[in-house]
């Protein structure tokens, strides 16, 4: 496995810098993984080197590098937090410049999916909605079936017909945001569009139960959980196309 | 969750952070995931000059009942001020 800080070339034409960690084998799948709001922080990167190390490329792009080029991801993150977030457009352009860097890699097997947690998770449906990707993975995603007024954070129930890939959703049921009732509202609308996904709700758990450097992380949950990921990409990412 | 919102106000004065002493202009406040504090969530107040970068930030991160403390002590400071020293 090799980890390191890489500038990649986005939809704008900008450089954005990425955290990105490779596999030595062959005909790898690739993950793009969107941090939370808190930032491109080390548990993220500990998440991108995950991956590596079970037999993907991944790729996480850091979302507020363009604005804060430099600064600490808390310093990043507090930036991001004035301006009011990252705005949808631009993160569907990150994803789909981090997801063609992974299949330009040598050993790509030009399979990527998408995985994001907190604010990722509905960005990660929103990047499956909107490119052209091979699986994607929501975890606790608030926002995706409601709005929040006076917030860059609208609903995107509007563009679940044009999911492209399978879904995977995680959720804590002691969660309300999202909520049982807001996962149970998105379930249906899947259903509806006959789209290819699969819930896990797991007791004991609320949001971010997978952050292992919060008081929410809930490590049999999280290990349960990490369990249906690898199944999951396993079944969607591993052969060649 | 993330609550993606936040308050934000200009300010005058200054503030102190990683990198020594700078001009502040604004200051944010809003009720999220904090970095450092261990807590699920927490009442932040940045402090910050975004003209000079993102490192230009004091921030805080607290529980919400020393946040109330701490608001009101800033009133109960301000209002105790001696008449004719209360500068804008």
């Amino acid at each position: 496995m090799r980890a390191e800080t890489i500038q990649c070339n986005s939809f704008d034409d900008q450089s954005v810098e990425a955290y990105l960690a490779t596999t030595e084998g062959e005909q790898a799948g690739g993950v793009v993984v969107i941090h939370h709001f808190p930032g491109y922080d080390e548990a993220t990167k500990e998440i991108v080197r995950k991956f590596a190390a079970n037999g993907y490329n991944a790729i996480c792009v850091n979302l507020y590098s363009r604005e804060s080029p430099g600064a600490s991801s808390d310093d990043a993150a507090a930036a991001a937090h004035a301006r009011g977030g990252v705005p949808d457009e631009q993160l569907v352009g990150d994803v789909g410049a981090a997801a063609a860097y992974l299949r330009a890699l040598p050993n790509s097997n030009q399979k990527v999916g998408v995985i994001g947690y907190c604010s990722g998770g509905r960005q990660s449906v929103l990047s499956a909605c909107s490119l052209d990707l091979d699986a994607a993975v929501d975890c606790y995603g608030a926002f995706v079936v409601m709005s929040r007024p006076e917030s860059t954070m609208t609903s995107i129930v509007d563009l679940l017909p044009n999911l492209s890939c399978p879904l995977l959703g995680l959720f804590g049921v002691d969660d309300q945001y999202p909520s049982p009732e807001q996962t149970e509202t998105l379930r249906k609308l899947l259903t509806q569009h006959a789209k290819d996904f699969t819930f896990h709700e797991y007791e004991g758990a609320g949001h971010a139960f997978f952050a292992v450097d919060r008081p929410s992380y809930r490590p049999e949950v999280a290990t349960e959980a990490w369990g249906e990921i690898w199944k999951f990409y396993g079944q969607h990412l591993s052969s060649a196309k | 969750m993330c609550t993606y919102e936040a308050e934000r106000i200009s300010v005058t004065g200054s503030a102190k952070g990683a990198n020594g002493w700078f001009r502040a202009t604004d200051a944010t406040v809003y009720y999220d995931h904090p970095v450092h504090f261990g807590a699920g969530h927490a009442l932040m107040v940045d402090v910050i000059n975004p003209a000079l970068g993102a490192s230009s930030r004091v921030g805080l991160e607290l529980n919400a009942e020393s946040a109330r403390e701490l608001a009101l002590a800033i009133l109960r400071s301000l209002d105790g001020v001696p008449a004719g020293l209360l500068e804008r």
